[in-house]
């Protein structure tokens, strides 16, 4: 099958791969760069197991080919902190118990975020609103909410 | 906190680790995207399965046309049953329990298919995407057979889906105790409905995937799958292919949530690691939703005609209970048919005193996926039924329903207590959960706000359930009835090695429970070490010489249990060869926080310096001593017959009238899990269980039209609830310490599904009472909330739907 010559930048290194056209962002991520953050529980665009940044914007990955991101700039959870120096928002997660297999996680923390930088997300109806496109099965979503709320009152705080 | 423990006050180990709020040491890993799980190990030469799976429900399997994939690109190979068949053994799952037929199950379909989904050929390329390219060019020629499909037909055994069975029902049983006719039919009140609860499916948001290598050199097999269940898989695999245990080893790595789909033996494992041998190359399988929706085990496929007889007090006197399970194509291993719909009528009873009891039960085998363990296991069901008796009884008693459980819950002073299908319920907090849960809840005000909101028309309803369960439970009693397993018990191994560093190993297999940090918090605080010092390994059969995994909320019990005996030894000897390097008595020696030192003294040392001693610096403890002694201990850990789990759920909802949507408003749950270990865990799984309890009451549903095919193949279709449709909730902890197992733990990783969905089904129809509207179906998708008040409206001639 044919291939096609594309450059893009994930997490501030650039990349230059040939890939076929076919090839989803996602397994371009987990397969051909071995970043495996980022996870696929549906593949078909509903579980948002596989959100990732693309310039700025949460996308889908599974639903997203990797030739669409020539030129274009992808945020993965391996760009937000590192064991040892986690960020404020997977700080948030730890303290309010946000995860338990962790699967859904990478996913919600790249929606969150999204959501982070261009919502008030004042209330809860808004943060579950915001959150409603990434399925999460152990947690029942409670701890999530509490982690998120926490992580807007501290933006909050930043800026004042 | 009440709470009694039986076990000395040395049992109870010193406050400080254990019931402290310990931040997960899996979550570092987890959060940054670090973790393993099986599809993320990428190994060199790895090769890709696609199935090609059944498009039908019933059908002889005629020619399989598979040249035009064999000459696609990247194809190493396509297999059908036979090339499996020939090095395995098909898989048997059986049972000494009278009126059980063991079916087998073939890896790949051999002569018929049995349900949609069920895998037929094996297509193996280099990628995943050649894999799939050329299993589309596979072609399978089906003649069809008679639909099996509705379970209550499929009883009339008209069509067979197991010829060699002699009919579809591959299991029944019956409990009987007391006199129910006698108490029926004097009884002052009777209510009674059939029930009926469809199909689910657990969803895990990671899919199954396995990958299987062969180490040519060695003749040595390794299969890392995503499943709750190694040291079983392990067992079975090895008898499957006859290899020696000790040339298998099974490895769980991260697990992305299980909740019972990852608990069985499946097909697809047994084929990656047959072809694995046949090729010299590592095989991997990942699932995608579709298959994981159609193929994994699915649940809670029920009809349940029951009746409860009262005294005009309210007393329960008799319960009657006819059981329908739809157990799907085949009897998953190792846990048979039987294990769900068995424990509907084993759970039915419920928390209350009731000694007249009968509760019959028929599992049915139909051309659907094989039912499997989902969370909480036939007791959603079982406490689905029996807690809309008990609102019906309430209703027609003009009871309060929580008065009427008040009246019947097993009371403190009636522990132990023997239930009518014989299960014996350990002290715990019944009542009190009962209490707590309406006391947080708010129940007397919510009461009146709830009448305010009627007479403005609002369909607003409170509903309650209350239930108990069997967890962490032992030796004497099987998981699944019958099953020649031993899942009763649990053993650990505790080592300090040369640098003083602490490895505990389990036979347990955490997948999102957090279990590398409560194992560690128990290690910790029962050897006198700091939880960072201690190193839990789990999930992986080489690491233990017998161990199944997690499931049935055991592992906390067992090998809690487990970790708390063998801990326990292994201080004992530390100390011992402590002694010699500070010269004092045993007695005066403590160890805590790592450092090991004489009472009253500032002589102390810590445990590298121990280690050190005793691995390497050869004269400072004597050889005699070193001999005898070992820095390791090992122990095992039976509960025997396990303990019980009650709980209380109260839910208030509302219902749109226009939409037909249900609205959870309020979730407030007391629940009494013994001795907690991490309160913050504790909580999350509660959470977690409800949310899944609310999908079960109002969400999902797997759905198959008449012919068997299945119409809820995606995400969109079956419907798992997101943020937006779960509550916020409140949980409220008893800790009744359990007096029957080591610790005073009980599990508790189940209740919050088995809870829910009656509590749900009660709060609807509670806000439906003005209608005397019949929630006996569940999930209350709006379509059937919507012929339920269109039927009720009808009955009493005030419809304002046409007819
Ligand atoms: S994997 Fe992309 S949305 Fe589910
Ligand atoms: S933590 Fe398991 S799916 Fe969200």
């Amino acid at each position: 099958m044919e291939r096609i010559d594309i450059s893009l930048s994930v997490n501030g290194t650039t990349y230059e791969r040939s890939v076929e056209p076919r090839r989803l962002l996602s397994d371009f991520l987990r397969d051909d760069l071995r970043l495996t953050g980022t996870h696929v529980g549906c593949e078909h665009g509903v579980c948002g197991a596989c959100t990732v940044l693309l310039d700025g914007d949460s996308v889908r990955s599974c639903l997203t080919f990797a030739v669409q991101c020539d030129g274009a700039s992808i945020r993965t959870v391996e760009g937000l902190g590192e064991i040892g120096a986690l960020d404020p928002l997977q700080e948030s997660f730890r303290k309010h118990h946000a995860l338990q297999c962790g699967f859904c996680t990478p996913g919600m923390l790249m929606t969150a975020v999204d959501l982070l930088a261009k919502y008030p997300l004042s209330t809860d109806d808004e943060i579950r609103e915001g959150l409603s496109g990434n399925l999460c099965r152990c947690t029942g979503y409670v701890n999530i909410v509490s982690a998120v709320r926490e992580a807007a009152a501290a933006r909050g705080n930043d800026k004042a | 906190m009440s709470g009694i423990a039986t076990a000395g006050a040395a049992d109870v180990a010193r406050p400080g680790i254990v019931g402290a709020r310990v931040q997960r040491r899996e979550d570092p890993r987890l959060l940054t995207g670090r973790g393993t799980y099986v599809d993320d190990r990428k190994v060199d030469g790895a090769v890709h399965i696609a199935f090609c799976r059944s498009d039908r429900a019933h059908a002889r399997i005629g020619r399989i046309d598979a040249a035009g994939a064999r000459q696609a690109p990247g194809v190493l190979g396509v297999f059908t049953a036979g090339d499996i068949d020939a090095v395995a053994r098909p898989i048997r799952a059986t049972s000494n329990m009278p009126d059980y037929r063991a079916t087998e199950l073939e890896p790949l379909a051999r002569g018929k298919v049995r349900y949609v989904g069920e895998p037929v050929v094996a297509v193996v390329a280099e990628n995943r995407y050649l894999a799939e390219d050329a299993a589309g060019l596979v072609s399978v020629d089906y003649d069809p057979l008679p639909e099996v499909t509705d379970p209550e037909a499929a009883l009339e055994d008209r069509a067979l889906l197991h010829e060699s069975a002699g009919t579809n029902v591959i299991a029944a049983r019956e409990f009987a105790r007391g006199d129910v006719d006698g108490a029926m039919a004097g009884a002052a009140i009777v209510v009674e409905d059939r029930f009926r609860i469809r199909r689910k499916t657990p969803s895990a948001i990671e899919n199954r995937s396995c990958l299987a290598e062969f180490e040519a050199g060695r003749q040595a097999l390794t299969l890392h799958a995503s499943t709750q269940v190694p040291g079983l898989l392990r067992d079975a695999l090895a008898e499957i292919f006859d290899l020696p245990g000790r040339r298998l080893r099974v490895v769980a790595p991260d697990v992305g949530g299980g909740f019972g789909a990852k608990a069985s033996l499946y097909p697809e494992e047994v084929v990656v690691c047959a072809l694995a041998m046949r090729l010299g190359r590592p095989v991997k399988w990942t699932s995608d939703r579709m298959e994981d929706l159609t193929a994994t085990s699915q649940a809670f496929d029920e009809i349940v005609r029951a009746r409860l007889a009262l005294e005009p007090d309210g007393r329960f006197v008799a319960l009657d209970a006819d059981v329908i399970g739809d157990v799907g194509a085949y009897s998953i291993y190792p846990w048979t048919a039987s294990l769900e719909p068995v424990q509907v009528v084993s759970f039915l009873p419920g928390p209350y005193r009731l000694q007249n009891y009968r509760g019959r039960v028929r599992a049915v085998a139909t051309s659907k996926a094989p039912m499997g363990p989902y969370r909480g296991v036939g007791r959603p069901i079982s406490t689905f039924v029996m807690e809309r008796l008990v609102d019906m009884a309430a209703k027609k008693l003009a009871m309060d329903p929580a008065e009427l459980r008040a009246r019947n819950l097993v009371r403190d002073d009636e522990f132990p207590y023997k239930s009518g299908s014989g299960i014996v319920w350990d002290r715990s907090g019944f009542q009190d959960c009962l209490r707590s849960a309406l006391d947080r809840f708010g129940y007397a005000q919510r009461r009146t706000e709830q009448a305010a909101a009627r007479n403005e028309g609002r369909l607003v309803g409170i509903g309650i359930a209350s239930y108990a369960e069997l967890t962490g439970i032992g030796s004497r009693i099987s998981a699944a009835p019958g099953m020649p397993i031993n899942t009763g018990t649990e053993r650990a191994t505790i080592e300090i090695d040369s640098t003083g560093g602490v490895t505990a190993a389990f036979g347990i297999a955490s997948h999102g429970q957090g279990l590398e940090t409560t194992l560690a918090q128990i290690v910790a605080e029962e050897l006198g070490v700091r939880v960072e010092d201690v190193e839990i390994i789990h999930g992986d059969s080489a690491a233990v010489a017998h161990s199944t995994g997690t499931y049935a909320s055991r592992s906390t019990v067992l090998a809690g249990g487990a970790a708390t005996l063998s801990a326990r030894a292994l201080r004992k000897q530390a100390i011992e060869a402590a002694s010699y390097l500070l010269e004092a008595a045993e007695a005066d020696i403590e160890m805590r926080g790592g450092v090991i030192s004489v009472a009253g003294t500032d002589s102390s040392i810590t445990l590298r310096e121990l280690a050190r001693a005793f691995y390497t610096e050869m004269r400072r403890i004597p050889k005699e001593a070193r001999e005898s002694l070992e820095l390791s201990a090992s122990a095992t850990y039976d509960p025997f017959f396990g303990t019980t789990t009650g709980a209380t759920h109260v839910a208030e909802v509302e219902v749109d009238p226009q939409t037909f949507g249900v609205t959870v408003r309020n979730y407030v749950v007391a629940e009494d899990c013994g001795r907690i270990v991490n309160p913050m865990i504790v909580d999350g799984q509660v959470h977690g269980g409800v949310a899944q309890g609310i999908g079960a009451a109002l969400y999902e549903e797997v759905v198959h039209d008449e012919s068997g095919q299945i119409l809820t193949g995606s995400f969109v279709d079956y419907v798992v609830p997101s943020a937006a449709e779960i509550p916020d909730m409140a949980v409220i902890h008893l800790e009744t310490e359990s007096p029957s197992t080591l610790g005073g733990y009980r599990g508790m990783g189940e209740g919050g599904t088995i809870g829910a969905p009656a509590a749900i089904a009660n709060a609807v129809a509670d806000a439906l009472s003005g209608l005397d509207a019949r929630v006996n179906e569940l999930p209350i998708t709006p379509d059937r909330l919507f012929r339920l008040i269109r039927d009720a409206e009808q009955r009493k001639g005030e419809s304002r739907y046409e007819a």
